[in-house]
């Protein structure tokens, strides 16, 4: 099994990176962008029993992957 | 949205008591709504009103000559440095922040003591930082308790939290001030159990400017426009200084999440570009940053200041969340905003300055004569209040003091029940490889501390010494394209009588921060006075004259009369001490209800001392130069009259015995002074060539220390050995004559020709001194009446310099 696992900043939090981002484009010309969020992507080969994986992954996001404080997680398995 | 009603339950969370919740009602002369409660919530925390301190704080000594703006007045305090410069100086903590989130704790702890000192018209230069956290290696005493800790709280052992913690801390700091461009120069980092779940994370930061570059946080000038500069407001750090006001449980570090800011250092340096730019052109009337509490703190206290009153408009406010309330805008503490009064009809300068720098800005209200904050959103009133009366009419709490138990054991104890050490040589290893005592090159080697090419004595030296010069200050007028290009007369300082420029612009200060917490915790009054001795002496040791202190006190919870106590009678020895050394306290910041679940932290009056040293030549470092000199001893060998000799609340007793108790040495004031002239003197005479004070770990420290402290490039230590006769000290146990921590003593080395001579001029000044010894060999050699002790330096140089690297792996 694979857990794909994505990262972002909060949405309310301050993204200096995706700030920066932003600002790069809009020189660049490209137009109509919005608003820009840089997280990470993470995949992790796992075995067992979805539901357990599950926890699993979900416990280790919190605790480890990202950081709670100032960061989303969402992840699915395939 | 709907206000939510205010209930009994919603003033607790407030952190107000029911009797302040009726002075409130008494100001307002109604009930505060929702937005108001919280306005008055962050601006009555302890942080922002000392409501618990204030009536102590008022006994520092805070005047002199020099002090051009003192304590209280202003964001921080400046003292002229002559020739038309002075600095700009201060500490704050950021304690709360960085136990729920070391890293961006620690980074915007560090932003915001810049912006306070940016905001005073000065550049940053330099910044160092005094941290604490709990052990990170098992401890003598302690490991049979911490691996049943470990097992009780499922696998994470408390060592490893202090770990990431500590970890944590020191990459926030490398990362904002790396970033930001200032060099990080000095600081210290002390373990201890009391910490543990409560790291103490103080900044400090100094800044320079020429005397009529000083900026004033007062909106002055009705009818003038308020400028908010900087970053979009988000709901990041909500009421973070209430926040910080609270004890730390196990829960509030879980929920209060939320309150820790994201710190953006390039933001920052561009917004200090655009200010300092700004300020050059005479357009602003007052500026002050946002920082804990945010816009409202930042209104209300301008307001306070020029007599004044301040009406804004938060549908102005750039925002970068959707649907933020009034409530949320008001306590919001986004970092890198400030907030600008300028003159009116300046307008277009703001603009264009801030255009300029890429940096968003909005004018959000005016200067008014009513003396009242008054908030809008979207021209509907959502607060209003007397500004004077919320900044500076919050209550004032003479809390209840009693003695703490725990003193009397301290008293009690003597050495009757402690054997002499066997093994001197493993101790002196023991001692040296503690993390406490051991070298921080783990954390500064972390820190860019070269940066802008002004630091004379990076860290690893008793002071961090920088160097000021012409690109150190704010650009004066004359370089700015909008005003008149008149006749150059700004650069007077820069200039001799023929109009030829000449460097004169430059100036040497040393700066130190320092706080033995279990001294102070041992005997508040004592140990306060023996921090301020050390930070003076080191400063001395340096070659420099203090010119004022800067002090953050960290402490428990001030409901508890003991711990109330402790902050009494330590903040009495801390003034008494910075009365003796000519060190004025410029200011500071008071950090209460440092607690864990397990009980309060040390008390920790952290005390930053700044001092001028005259010429270049002064500057003395504390490492050992050349083979042959002498080893020489000014203070006495110990202090007879003290019961334990000096080891009461040492290092020693501390590593070797796991015990923390015992009266601390005392320190007299007058005799550290004297010590300190005579130094200065010696210094001054061209003769000493090391200077390195005696503090944890004693003479045996302090002289290994100086064998192997010296750095000649990254990575290439350069050793150099030593042997010290001590075997005329007759009549005294060998771990008090190597380890005990006896006050006012300094060790030196001069040129072998020039010791007779050194000795007779101490003994004028009136300070002892011995002869210790003669550096040179391979080896640290110390001869006893007992016998002869010899360390290996390649050995100890290994232990002391790898002890936080190896407890990190």
């Amino acid at each position: 099994m694979k857990a794909k696992i994505i990262i972002t900043p909060k949405k309310a939090v301050l993204d200096p990176q995706g700030k920066t981002v932003l600002n790069a484009l809009e020189h660049m010309g490209y137009r109509g962008i919005g608003a820009v969020h840089v997280g990470k992507y993470l995949e992790i080969e796992v075995t067992g029993e979805a539901e357990a994986v599950r926890k699993q992954i979900d416990e280790a996001c919190h605790k480890f992957l990202s950081n709670p404080v100032i960061e989303d997680y969402r992840f699915e398995l395939e | 949205m709907q206000d939510p009603v205010i209930t009994p339950d919603l003033i607790k969370q407030h952190g107000l008591t029911p009797e302040e919740y009726g002075r409130i009602k008494d100001i307002l002369g109604r009930e505060p709504n929702y937005t108001e409660l919280g306005i008055f919530s962050v601006m009555w925390s302890e942080h922002c009103s000392y409501k618990n301190s204030r009536p102590l704080l008022k006994t520092f000594p805070t005047k002199s000559p020099k002090i051009l703006v003192g304590a209280g007045e202003e964001n921080a305090g400046i003292i002229d440095i002559g020739d038309g410069l002075a600095i700009a100086f201060k500490i704050e903590s950021h304690n709360h922040p960085s136990a729920v989130e070391p890293f961006q704790g620690a980074a915007t702890g560090v932003g915001g003591i810049i912006r306070d000192i940016f905001t005073m018209g000065a550049r940053p230069i330099c910044s160092i930082d005094s941290l604490r956290f709990g052990p990170i290696t098992e401890e003598k005493s302690q490991s049979l308790l911490a691996s049943a800790a470990v097992r009780a709280n499922g696998g994470q052992s408390e060592i490893a939290k202090n770990k990431r913690l500590f970890s944590g801390v020191v990459s926030g700091i490398a990362h904002y001030g790396n970033c930001f461009g200032i060099p990080t120069v000095s600081g210290e980092v002390y373990f201890d159990k009391s910490y543990e779940g409560n790291p103490l994370v103080n900044a400090f930061c100094l800044g320079v400017l020429r005397h009529e570059q000083i900026a004033r946080g007062a909106a002055k000038g009705i009818g003038n426009p308020v400028f908010y500069v900087g970053p979009a407001t988000g709901r990041d750090g909500l009421a973070g200084a209430a926040f910080a006001s609270q004890d730390l449980t196990e829960e509030s570090a879980e929920q209060q999440r939320g309150a820790v800011q994201v710190g953006d250092p390039f933001m920052e340096k561009l917004v200090m570009e655009a200010c300092l730019e700004l300020l050059a052109t005479d357009a602003v009337a007052g500026i002050q940053d946002m920082g804990a509490a945010g816009l409202t703190c930042s209104t209300c206290e301008t307001a306070a200041r020029a007599g004044t009153g301040i009406e804004i408009d938060l549908a102005q406010v750039p925002q970068r969340a959707p649907n933020m309330t009034p409530y949320e805008i008001m306590l919001s503490e986004s970092q890198e905003r400030m907030l600008i009064i300028v003159h009116r009809g300046r307008e277009p300068e703001v603009k264009r300055i801030f255009d300029k720098w890429d940096l968003p800005w909005a004018e959000v209200g005016q200067v008014t004569d009513t003396g009242r904050m008054v908030v809008k959103n979207h021209g509907r009133v959502v607060a209003d209040i007397p500004a004077k009366k919320l900044a500076d009419e919050a209550p004032i709490y003479q809390r209840e003091a009693r003695e703490p138990e725990y003193l009397k054991a301290v008293r009690a104890f003597t050495l009757s029940g402690i054997a002499d050490t066997k093994d001197a040589v493993g101790d002196l290893k023991t001692l040296l490889s503690w993390p406490t005592i051991a070298s921080k090159n783990w954390v500064y080697r972390q820190y860019d501390h070269m940066v802008r090419d002004g630091t004379v004595v990076c860290p690893g030296s008793d002071a961090a010494v920088i160097r000021i010069k012409e690109d150190s200050l704010p650009n004066g007028k004359e370089q700015t394209p909008t005003t008149n290009h008149q006749a150059p007369e700004k650069l007077q300082a820069g200039e001799n009588t023929n109009g030829n420029k000449v460097s004169s612009v430059e100036k040497y200060i040393a700066m130190k921060v320092d706080c033995n917490a279990g001294y102070v915790y041992l005997d508040p009054y004592e140990g306060a006075k023996a921090v301020v001795a050390e930070v003076a002496r080191n400063l001395a040791c340096s070659g420099a004259v203090p010119l004022g202190s800067t002090d953050n006190l960290n402490y428990g919870n001030p409901h508890n009369p003991e711990i109330f106590w402790q902050l009494r009678e330590s903040v009495r020895g801390l003034a008494e001490a910075c009365r003796a050394f000519n060190a004025p306290v410029t200011g500071g910041n008071v950090s209460l209800y440092n607690q864990n679940p397990s009980g309060p932290i040390d008390p920790t009056p952290t005390v930053a001392m700044v001092g001028l040293i005259e010429k270049p030549e002064h500057v003395t470092t504390q490492w050992f130069k050349d083979e042959g000199d002498a080893i020489l001893l000014l203070g006495e060998v110990v202090d007879r009259n003290d019961p334990l000799l000096g080891l009461g609340g040492s290092a020693y007793l501390q590593q070797i015995h796991g015990l923390k108790t015992g009266a601390p040495p005392r320190c007299d004031l007058g005799r550290e002074k004297e010590l300190h002239l005579a130094l200065r003197s010696l210094i001054y005479s061209g003769v000493v060539k090391s200077a390195h004070d005696c503090s944890e770990g004693g003479l045996a420290v302090a002289v290994a220390e100086s064998c192997i402290s010296q750095q000649i490039a990254r990575e290439t230590p350069r050793l150099i050995g030593a042997e010290i006769d001590l075997s005329e000290v007759k009549d005294l146990r060998l771990d008090a004559l190597l380890f005990g921590e006896t006050q006012s003593r300094v060790v030196i080395s001069v040129p072998a020709l020039q010791a007779d001579k050194v000795l007779a001029q101490a003994k004028i000044l009136g300070v002892p001194a011995a002869r210790l010894g003669t550096v040179g060999g391979t080896a640290l050699k110390i001869n006893t009446s007992g016998g002869s002790l010899t360390w290996d330096l390649r050995e100890l140089h290994d232990l002391w310099w790898n002890a936080i690297a190896r407890a990190m792996e």
